[in-house]
C-alpha cells in the first residue's frame, strides 16, 4: 500500500489555530513563548476567555435557584454544557456527566462513594504502575480504611502495561480497576477498551482517567464500555477548577452521595433527607458555573477544530519529536511506547532535567521537569526526574526545533 | 540583561566544578547523619558529620539533585569543616540571606560560597541551593531526621 504524504498544514492550519490562542504571542525573558507543558494545562483560546467574562459581565446568577430572568439563563447554560459534555464522551445520557472541581476530585468522589460501598476487608483494587498520584493515592486511603489490598499492574521498560498481569491480577477479590487512558509521564496510550472488556469478563468496574486524553483523540464511553471517566476542564482549553466525572447512570443511582448540602436533596428534616436525582446528587453547593460555561466553550471550540484533525496533526508532530529528540546524542527518551500520544519525556547525560528546565525558560521555552506526581513511576524507570515537552494542537515542528536548538545550548553549558 | 548572561550567573565555572567533581562527597561513618528531600524535583541527600567537641571536624555528603544542590552541598562542606558548630549556623544564615537577597543589592564576602549568588537571579532555585544547608542543620539539631524543603 502506497503511503500517502500528507505534510502536517494540510490537516490543520496551525498558525490559524495559534492566533485563537492569545497567550501565544507573549515573550518569555525576551524570546517567543514556546509553551510545552500541557500535560500540565493547556492554554484558553479567547473564546473561552471571552465566555468567562461575558458570564461575569451579563449572566451572573445561581443556578436552580430563583424564578429570575437571570437565574434562568444561568441554568440553561449551566444545562447545555453537560448536555455538551454528554456528546463529547458520547455517554448515554446527560444524567451521567458530574461536574467536579477536575479529574483529582472526579478520582475521589468514586474511590469514596462507590469505594466505600463496594470495597471491604481483604478485597483489591487494581491500579498500573505508571498511575498520576491522584489515581493512586485516594485507592490508597481507601484501601487502608478498609483493609483492601492494592494490586499494580506493572510496566515493560519501553512503558506499556503489561497485560499477561493485568490478567493475573483481576481476581474473584477484585472490587474496581483505576487505570489511566494516556500516561503524562510517558505518553502511553493503554488498551483501555481491552481493558474494560477483561475486567467486565470477570464483573469488575473500571476506572479511566483521561485528564491526558480527551484533548488529543476522540473519546467514546460507550465504545470503551468503561464505567467511570473523569477529566479536567483546564486540561482541554477549558478554565481551572471545573471538571467531569462520566459515570454510568445505574451505578451513579445505586451510589451514596459524595458531599451533603443544597441542591444534592430533594427534601430535608431534621430527621430525614431525601437526595436529589442523579448528577445533582454529586453536585452539593453552588458549583463552578463560570468554570462549567468555560468549559463548555472549549469543548465547542474543540468541536469546530474537530477532534479527528487534531489527533492527526499531533501524531505527525510527536513522531517528528521523537526523532529530534533520538537525534541527539545522550538524550535517551523515556516512554517509547508505539502507542504514544504527544508527550516527550527524556533524560540527558548526566544532566539534571532541573537544569535543563531553567536554561529552556531562558529560552522561552516552558516544559516540565522532575517526577510528574509520578514517584512510583519514577522509581520503575531507574530516575529521579526527567525532562518532559507535552504537545498540543498549536505546537508546531518548529518549536520542536527551538526545543532541540536549546537542548544543545543546555549541553554546552555541562559540557 | 541578556539571557546568557544571567545563566553564566546561575551556572558558574566554580559551580559546574563542583557538580562534576563534588568534594567530599562520600559516606562518612560513626557521626550524625541527616537525610534531606527536595519533593519538587525528588533531589535527595545526606549529609555526615563528625562534630568533635562543638568542633565540626569532618562532614561528607552523598546523594543525587540538580547542579546547584549537588555544587552547594560540596562547596558547604568546604567550607565549614573545621570550623565550630556556631560558626557553621551563622554561615548557614549569612548564605541564606545572600541567596534570598534581591537581585542588585551587594554581595557580602562569602568566599567560594559567593558562587552562588546568582541563585537569587532564580527564585524556583533557592531550594536547590539551600537544601544542603537544611540538611546540615537538621544534622546538628536533630540528628536521623529527614528534612524537606516543603
Amino acid at each position: 500500500m502506497a503511503t500517502i504524504v500528507r505534510s502536517p498544514s494540510a490537516v490543520l492550519d496551525v498558525e490559524r489555530i495559534r492566533r485563537d490562542f492569545p497567550i501565544l504571542a507573549r515573550r518569555v525573558h525576551g524570546k517567543p513563548l514556546v509553551y510545552l507543558d500541557n500535560a500540565a494545562t493547556t492554554q484558553k483560546p479567547q473564546h473561552v476567555i471571552d465566555r468567562l467574562v461575558s458570564y461575569y459581565r451579563e449572566e451572573n446568577a445561581n443556578i436552580h435557584r430563583g424564578v429570575h430572568l437571570l437565574s434562568v439563563e444561568a441554568t440553561d447554560a449551566y444545562d447545555e454544557t453537560r448536555a455538551a459534555v454528554r456528546r463529547f464522551l458520547n455517554a448515554a445520557d446527560a444524567r451521567e456527566i458530574v461536574f467536579v472541581r477536575g479529574t483529582t476530585e472526579g478520582i475521589n468522589l468514586v474511590a469514596a462513594t462507590y469505594g466505600r460501598s463496594h470495597v471491604g476487608a481483604g478485597d483489591e483494587v487494581v491500579i498500573t504502575e505508571m498511575e498520576h498520584h491522584s489515581n493512586i493515592v485516594p485507592w490508597q486511603m481507601l484501601c487502608e480504611e478498609k483493609g483492601a489490598h492494592l494490586r499494580v499492574v506493572p510496566i515493560t521498560d519501553s512503558g506499556e502495561l503489561r497485560l499477561d498481569e493485568y490478567e493475573r491480577m483481576l481476581t474473584a477479590r477484585t472490587r474496581i480497576v483505576a487505570v489511566t487512558h494516556v500516561s503524562n509521564a510517558l505518553g502511553t496510550i493503554n488498551p483501555v477498551d481491552s481493558l474494560v472488556r477483561l475486567a467486565h469478563d470477570r464483573g469488575i468496574p473500571v476506572l479511566i482517567d483521561g485528564a491526558q486524553a480527551v484533548a488529543h483523540m476522540p473519546v467514546d464511553v460507550q465504545a470503551l464500555g468503561c464505567d467511570f471517566y473523569v477529566f479536567s476542564g483546564h486540561k482541554v482549553f477549558g478554565p481551572t477548577g471545573v471538571g467531569v466525572l462520566y459515570g454510568r447512570a445505574a451505578l451513579l443511582d445505586a451510589m451514596p452521595p459524595y458531599q451533603g448540602g443544597g441542591d444534592m436533596i430533594r427534601s430535608v428534616t431534621f430527621e430525614r433527607t431525601l437526595y436529589n436525582d442523579v448528577p445533582f446528587k454529586f453536585e452539593a453547593g453552588t458549583p463552578n458555573i463560570a468554570g462549567v460555561g468555560g468549559l463548555g466553550a472549549a469543548i465547542g471550540y474543540l468541536d469546530s477544530v474537530g477532534i479527528d484533525r487534531v489527533n492527526a496533526y499531533e501524531r505527525d508532530l510527536v513522531a517528528y519529536g521523537t526523532e529530534a529528540l533520538s537525534a541527539i546524542p545522550g538524550v535517551r527518551l523515556t516512554g517509547t511506547a508505539p502507542h504514544k500520544a504527544g508527550i516527550l519525556a527524556f533524560v540527558m547525560g548526566d544532566v539534571h532535567p532541573h537544569d535543563i528546565g531553567t536554561i529552556l525558560d531562558r529560552e522561552g521555552i516552558a516544559v516540565r521537569t522532575g517526577h510528574h506526581c509520578c514517584q512510583p513511576l519514577m522509581a520503575r524507570l531507574g530516575v529521579a526526574a526527567t525532562v518532559r515537552a507535552s504537545l498540543g494542537l498549536y505546537n508546531t515542528r518548529e518549536e520542536i526545533d527551538a526545543l532541540v536548538r536549546s537542548l544543545g545550548a543546555a549541553k554546552a553549558v555541562f559540557a | 540583561m541578556s539571557s546568557d548572561l544571567d545563566l553564566h550567573d546561575l551556572y558558574q565555572e566554580v559551580i559546574l566544578d563542583h557538580n562534576r567533581r563534588p568534594r567530599n562527597f562520600r559516606v562518612l561513618e560513626g557521626g550524625r547523619t541527616a537525610e534531606g528531600f527536595n519533593p519538587l524535583c525528588g533531589d535527595r541527600l545526606t549529609v555526615y558529620l563528625h562534630v568533635n567537641d562543638g568542633v565540626i571536624e569532618d562532614v561528607s555528603f552523598q546523594g543525587s539533585g540538580c547542579a546547584i544542590s549537588k555544587a552547594s552541598a560540596s562547596l558547604m562542606t568546604e567550607s565549614i569543616k573545621g570550623k565550630s558548630v556556631a560558626e557553621a549556623t551563622a554561615l548557614f544564615e549569612r548564605f541564606q540571606k545572600m541567596i534570598t537577597a534581591q537581585p542588585d543589592s551587594p554581595v557580602s564576602d562569602l568566599g567560594k560560597l559567593k558562587a552562588l549568588a546568582g541563585v537569587r537571579q532564580f527564585p524556583i532555585r533557592v531550594k536547590c541551593a539551600s537544601l544542603a544547608w537544611h540538611t546540615l542543620r537538621s544534622a546538628l539539631d536533630a540528628p536521623g531526621e529527614v528534612v524537606s524543603t516543603e
